[in-house]
């Protein structure tokens, strides 16, 4: 996924090759992560796609089923990623995801401590953030979990970045041997409060640690234990508001076959096809989502006090 | 100061924990009243109210650690605050928080009498050498009405006089995080309104990480190249591209601390070599090599005029976050390698044959599509790009046009939102104040061109 590997970088010389793993794309909600393989087929509402015939295309091809229907061919991505992951618990979203990467301070090279894993959503992007030399430590208590996550890091090339470790962070901390050595420590867990006696002795002079969790209880309990040994405590929400665009025909009030044509919107759009009558130019209309995510969670980030 | 030198050598230079001799640093003063920035040298100085103090004692010192204003012989001078023994009286009494608080403002009558200290009393104190903690205990031992307010009051009111009488300095590191919200708070129009969570989204949505070939058009002076060179780790290559001759300004590139293989790292070149001259698509080519000749022309007013800006900047640089201009600058320090050099040919002539693996367009008096035409066809196929802009309209119908156009794939306008809490025992609700827009973002995946029917 990411062009650590010089022979994987995007390019326009870049073709789709046996192993790759693509994303298909069919609407910008309608996505879903393929592994080629020669005799792989993919059937979905517009028909059959043959991987072979994706062999050899450049990544962003348009590809045609048998049946004429169409979808796109993308390299992954993070974001995409975070898209098509099969989820094993809730997980992050791109507005959190990346509000984190910035306020935790994460560059490359750095170390970053991780609990719960989830889905591993969070941790693809954080595996984004330290690459080529820094490492990321997951923890979840579930082993299965756990393992999946480490398939996934496998099948989307971090796994050299991504360590997992089957571990109860809230009852046990984090393992002794990062003492001291964090940068940045992310804690997704139902009792926080547990997990930050730890999380400060793993960071670094200066680290910054971050809690994420959905109810405000929860956020009060951990901002309390946060203080005896951390600054800078604050705390945000952060949402995303994405807006529908459309090209649409406002007519004058004075044309009554217009007004009487707007009030019944398909038999609109027929008269500006044909593009007779629109003495009015089209506008670009832009207006935000009908439904939208109202919460994820709250992010408390914190750094640890400078004390020597 | 108490030796600090212990582990570190873990993440290299661009993540130093302790500031050295040279070193651009945030200065927070009074808990985010004023944040300014500033290169530490033995000759700088900073001033606060009235107080000038060599920053020369936090060279050496851990990023994070506090500083207090206090009166010497020689002058005012910042000292080293030791943390947890901020038991000086000023630390908030939290400990109480669960009793129920049983006072209130009715006795409080606002006649300006309550204080018995005069202003007289107090320099009478300061020219005995009392400390600024001193001074403040002073003014809540003589004033009337302090134990009659309640616990939250009194905290304010603590609060209050010790930025008057004994500020303080927090040393911070210099990232895109801290560099973003600076500049938000004071002077939010120097980078085109972009508030540090779109600046977080937009790094995301193009996929900025080490090794990639990030197209960077870049109108905020250079917050936007920065921030993505800090993602990079000095690995792959930033390409600032300009009509014309002039390359824009990034002077706020040189408030981060990078390395100089970062620098090095972050190019120009003009928009006629970018485009490859001859190709697959010609003719298509060939007309936007025409249409950029006409727009040099006509750009070149603004252009220069620009470019005055720039120099304007700079003679202030170290200090342009604030408009005092307290900080005594001592520019162009030994800095060997600059960012932001033109590119060599043989880069050029990589990125001609394979493209860039991300575009970020900010150029928020530009009209995005505008910008967007020219740049999105030197993307590889599949890459991601993302425009800033501070008004919707401008990339509604960018997205519109590279719709039609069939561009790109992908597309979304996306406006995040952020709203901060006050967490406290009891008084837990979001800020009174919030910042109600940090600009939108257009983002989306360029497609190839080659099959499109």
């Amino acid at each position: 996924m990411l062009p650590t590997d010089s022979t994987k970088t995007l390019s326009f010389k870049r073709c789709i090759t046996e192993g790759d793993l693509v994303i298909v794309y069919e609407r910008h909600d309608v996505m879903k992560a393929v592994q080629v393989s020669e005799k792989g087929v993919l059937q979905n509402r517009f028909g059959i796609f043959k991987h072979s015939d994706w062999i050899g295309k450049p990544f962003g091809s348009k590809i045609f089923s048998s049946k004429g229907g169409f979808v796109y061919l993308l390299a992954p991505t993070p974001e995409l990623w975070t898209l098509v992951l099969s989820h094993r618990t809730q997980i992050l979203y791109i507005a959190d995801i990346s509000f984190v990467v910035m306020y935790l301070e994460i560059v490359p090279g750095c170390v970053v401590l991780e609990s719960g894993t989830g889905s591993g959503s969070l941790s693809t992007s954080l595996a984004r953030a330290v690459a080529p030399h820094g490492h990321v430590y997951t923890f979840d208590f579930h082993e299965q979990r756990a393992a999946s996550a480490r398939e996934d890091f496998e099948h989307t090339g971090l796994s050299s970045l991504v360590t997992v470790g089957v571990r109860d962070i809230q009852g046990e901390g984090f393992p002794d041997e990062f003492s001291g050595r964090a940068d940045s420590v992310f804690l997704d867990l139902p009792q926080p409060w547990l997990a930050i006696p730890s999380a400060a002795k793993m960071l670094q002079q200066d680290g910054v640690l971050c809690s994420f969790s959905p109810c405000i209880e929860q956020v009060q309990r951990s901002c309390e234990t946060l203080k005896s040994s951390f600054t800078d405590i604050r705390t945000f929400e952060i949402l995303l508001n994405t807006y529908e665009v459309r090209e649409g025909h406002l007519p004058s009030w004075q044309d009554g076959d217009g007004v009487l044509a707007s009030l019944k919107g398909c038999k609109k759009r027929q008269r500006s096809t044909n593009g007779q009558e629109n003495s009015r130019p089209q506008t670009v209309l832009a207006r935000r989502m009908g439904e939208t995510r109202g919460h994820t969670g709250y992010l408390t980030f914190a750094r640890l006090s400078c004390i020597r | 100061m108490l030796a600090y030198n212990s582990e570190e050598n873990l993440s290299g230079s661009q993540n130093r924990r302790i500031t050295w001799d040279g070193c651009s640093v945030l200065l927070d003063i009074n808990d985010g009243d004023r944040v300014l920035f500033a290169r530490l040298t033995a000759g700088s100085k900073i001033k606060i109210g009235d107080k000038n103090c060599s920053l020369q004692p936090l060279i050496g010192c851990p990023f994070g650690s506090s500083f207090q204003v206090e009166v010497g012989a020689g002058g005012p001078f910042l000292a080293p605050m030791i943390p947890n023994a901020e038991g000086n009286g000023l630390s908030e009494k939290t400990d109480d928080q669960t009793m129920e608080e049983c006072r209130d403002n009715r006795a409080l009558v606002d006649n300006n009498t309550a204080q018995s200290l005069t202003g007289e009393d107090i320099d009478g104190m300061r020219r005995k050498g009392a400390t600024g903690d001193e001074i403040v205990q002073a003014l809540i031992a003589n004033s009337a009405t302090f134990e009659k307010k309640t616990a939250f009051s009194q905290e304010k009111y603590r609060i209050k006089k010790q930025k008057k009488y004994a500020p303080r300095v927090l040393l911070r590191r210099p990232f895109a995080r801290s560099i973003c919200e600076a500049y938000f708070k004071k002077h939010a129009e120097k980078i085109g309104f972009l508030r540090v969570d779109t600046l977080s989204l937009l790094l995301s949505l193009a996929n900025v990480t080490a090794h990639s070939n990030v197209l960077v058009f870049d109108m905020l002076d250079g917050i936007v190249t920065g921030s993505v060179a800090e993602r990079m780790g000095g690995t792959g290559y930033v390409c600032n591209p300009h009509c014309g001759t002039t390359p824009l300004p990034i002077s706020i590139v040189r408030m981060f601390n990078f390395s100089d293989e970062t620098c090095k790292r972050i190019l120009h070149a003009s928009l006629t070599e970018l485009q490859p001259s001859t190709g697959e698509n010609s003719t298509s080519d060939d007309q936007l090599v025409d249409e950029c000749n006409i727009k040099e022309q006509q750009n070149k007013d603004t252009l220069s005029s620009s470019a005055k800006d720039m120099v304007n900047m700079e003679e202030n640089s170290t200090a342009n976050m604030d408009t005092d201009n307290n900080v005594a600058a001592s520019p162009k320090s030994a800095k060997t390698v600059k960012a932001g050099e033109k590119a060599p040919p043989e880069t050029i002539k990589h990125w001609n044959e394979n493209g860039f693996s991300s575009l970020i367009i900010a150029a928020p008096n530009l009209d995005a599509w505008d910008v967007a035409k020219d740049l999105v066809p030197l993307l590889a196929y599949s890459a991601p790009f993302v425009i800033y802009h501070q008004y919707l309209q401008p990339l509604a119908t960018c997205m519109h046009n590279l719709q039609s156009n069939k561009m790109a794939i992908n597309l979304q306008v996306s406006e995040p939102w952020l709203r901060e809490y006050q967490v406290l025992p009891s008084r837990t609700h979001p800020h009174m104040q919030m910042s109600s827009s940090g600009g939108y973002l257009l983002s989306g995946t360029r497609i190839s061109s080659s099959d499109q029917n």
